[in-house]
């Protein structure tokens, strides 16, 4: 393990940086990630899972649901001979990754808050403090919580409006760009073979 | 100095309280060294709760690096099977986790997170959840496992819904005042299946981060990664090209069209509008509607009366179901951003789920107007369609969630007995049809 590596390993454990790079593979460390890994409105620290695969492994790795955002990491393997086309699939994952972790962790987090502030005031307008004498939270019943979840909805159209729009387009071009790597690879085998054949 | 931070990290971990991580499992994590670093990193989510330890977590995390580093072959490795002890053992961190989180932190929302796993829950969860809960938190290769795919394609295209959808078209056949021709029953029945399933798989494709983020929908196979969104594109068109030309060659062309629509109208309206606006339950409900109109125009060609009557049959019949159904799922529904009546307009969504319910009583005696079936029919759907009727009209007045859910489980038994109703009481032409369609009906009371 040469120096360079463990140091932006260090690095990296050192500061929480919400993906995560395999160690063993060559990476550019991904630095255009590292500006959006600490969006200041975040009151918690985004929680990645360090984890490394084997060196051998020629395939992406996926992860267990985030706890911020319910949205599953993956770890990108970048092969030896790269093509820009490839490249740039990748890096478009990576992005449409990130900005959907960050649009979830901030919607459920937004959710959670103004719920808990919710029922804080129904609970005060009632009179009732928000533990009962056994201790437990007090729970407002189903149609109280329905005047918030309206709410929620109703104040989040636009900003719930532009997100459907740039998903369906990352989403499409993000398949798109998978196609035709995956015409790239075939024909790179199928000239590959031709000319193993012709030698 | 690379045995120290080992020890370190699992004599930090034998400091943990017994009663979360049972004894056996201690053991086999101390005597396993491959299995430290998942019990680490279980560890390190553990201590990321308490900002106060800020420092000892960045120090596990150091000399977790150094440990895992240093000795050669600890890398993670892919594991096809499931380990057990480990799974548990974050299971067990949940609980842990669960616990430190008692203080009043603004968490993300709690239905999301699993239930802790303590020995009593252990033997009450059936056995495919739980293996589907411990699979989910593994990290795994992002690579087709040709064993599964038949389960993953069944998964993509929601087998069972199609199978409905399957099953409502060819009552829609059967309901035709035609001979029953087996050939084109199949086709009919086949390309609507393969219809279905693309329409699904484009749904799955769409939703996957809203999908991630909702308990129901959590364990589809776009969500956990076990194909790629190409491959789930590629499966839809595979089904879905074969499927609309076998309705237009094999059965007809106004068959084809109609499978064609019904796969544009679920996947370009419906998918997207349920982010935009309550119209697409609406819409839904069209698509509902359309398989037994498909049914109907594959038997006689066209688009009659009778295929509009069974085709409102389901339309109307949506709305008891998905309203039911939505009304318990608001929350989840609210933070997912899906814009449904039960949340936005919750007073509509009774009054049309009631409306519609009686509806259904008023469409079951259009049959003999419509010369669809005899006049018992209407006699003899009363029963349930009274009965649903009645749990609708408890659901407008209370609204709470056990009329909800009484409503939703009525709706899905009362779909095919109103459809084999149907299919007893239709119009005779052919009295052999009925007798293989529905062979063990009672004779009717009069």
């Amino acid at each position: 393990m040469n120096v360079r590596t463990f140091n932006c390993l260090l690095f990296r454990s050192l500061r929480p940086c919400y993906t995560h790079a395999p160690a063993l593979l060559r990476s550019p460390c991904r630095g255009h990630r590292q500006s959006t890994s600490q969006p200041p409105k975040h009151a918690k620290q985004t929680e990645r899972s360090e984890f490394s695969p084997a060196a051998s492994s020629k395939y992406d790795w996926i992860g267990p649901p985030d706890r911020l955002s319910n949205l599953r990491p993956i770890i990108y393997h970048i092969p030896e001979n790269e093509t820009p086309l490839e490249r740039k699939l990748r890096h478009l994952r990576q992005e449409t990754e990130d900005w959907n972790h960050e649009f979830w962790t901030n919607q459920n987090f937004t959710f959670s808050k103004e719920k808990e502030e919710y029922m804080r005031l129904q609970l005060a307008a009632k009179g009732l403090s928000e533990r009962d004498d056994d201790g437990r939270k007090r729970n407002l019943s189903s149609e109280e919580m329905a005047v918030f979840y309206k709410h929620f909805l109703d104040k989040n159209i636009t900003r719930h409006a532009s997100y459907n729009r740039e998903w369906y387009r990352r989403n499409f071009t993000i398949t798109l760009l998978m196609a035709r790597v995956a015409l790239q690879n075939t024909w790179r085998t199928l000239t590959g073979r031709e000319k193993g054949k012709t030698t | 100095m690379y045995k120290t931070p080992c020890s370190r990290l699992t004599g930090v971990w034998k400091c943990l309280p017994h009663g979360l991580v049972g004894v056996n499992v201690q053991q086999k994590l101390i005597a396993n060294a491959s299995r430290s670093h998942m019990s680490a990193r279980s560890l390190i989510q553990l201590c990321r709760k308490n900002q106060a330890e800020w420092f000892t977590f960045q120090h596990l995390c150091f000399l977790k690096r150094q440990y895992v580093k240093s000795s050669g072959g600890l890398c993670q490795r892919a594991r096809p099977k499931q380990e057990p002890v480990a799974s548990a053992l974050d299971d067990r961190d949940d609980s842990v986790v669960r616990q430190v989180q008692k203080i009043p932190a603004l968490k993300p929302e709690p239905g999301i997170v699993e239930p802790p796993c303590d020995s009593k829950n252990i033997q009450v969860e059936p056995e495919a959840t739980k293996a589907a809960r411990l699979e989910a938190r593994q990290w795994k290769e992002l690579r087709v496992e040709y064993n599964d795919l038949p389960g993953i394609y069944a998964r993509l295209s929601k087998i069972k819904l199609t199978a409905l959808v399957v099953t409502t078209a060819a009552a829609g056949y059967a309901m035709a005042p035609v001979p029953f021709d087996l050939v084109t029953f199949l086709m009919a029945s086949v390309g609507t299946g393969l219809s279905s399933c693309t329409a699904n798989s484009i749904n799955q494709y769409f939703e996957v981060p809203f999908d991630s983020n909702m308990n129901r929908t959590k364990n589809r196979p776009l969500v956990r990664g076990q194909i790629s969104p190409l491959h789930a594109v590629s499966f839809a068109l595979a089904c879905g090209i074969p499927g609309v030309t076998l309705l237009t060659l094999g059965v007809n062309p106004l068959t084809g069209f109609l499978g064609a629509l019904n796969i544009f109208l679920y996947t370009c309206c419906y998918t997207p509008l349920k982010r935009l606006s309550i119209t697409n339950t609406w819409v839904g409900a069209v698509v509902g509607a359309i398989p037994p109109v498909m049914g109907w125009t594959a038997a006689t060609g066209s688009l009659d009366l009778g295929a509009l009557l069974l085709g409102g049959f389901l339309f109307s019949w949506q709305f008891p179901h998905f309203n039911a159904l939505s009304w318990n799922l608001r929350e989840d529904y609210s933070r997912g951003g899906y814009r449904m009546m039960s949340v936005t307009h919750p007073g509509l969504c009774k009054r049309v789920a009631l409306r519609h319910s009686v509806g259904l009583i008023g469409l079951s005696a259009l049959g003999p107007v419509l010369d669809v079936t005899t006049w018992t029919f209407p006699l003899v759907s009363l029963p349930i369609n009274l009965y649903i009727s009645f749990l609708a009209f408890r659901f407008y007045r209370h609204g709470d969630r056990q009329n909800a859910r009484k409503l939703f489980f009525c709706s899905l038994w009362h779909l095919p007995m109103l459809l084999l109703l149907a299919l007893t009481c239709k119009k005779s032409r052919v009295s052999q049809d009925e007798a293989a369609v529905a062979p063990s009906t009672p004779s009717l009371p009069l």
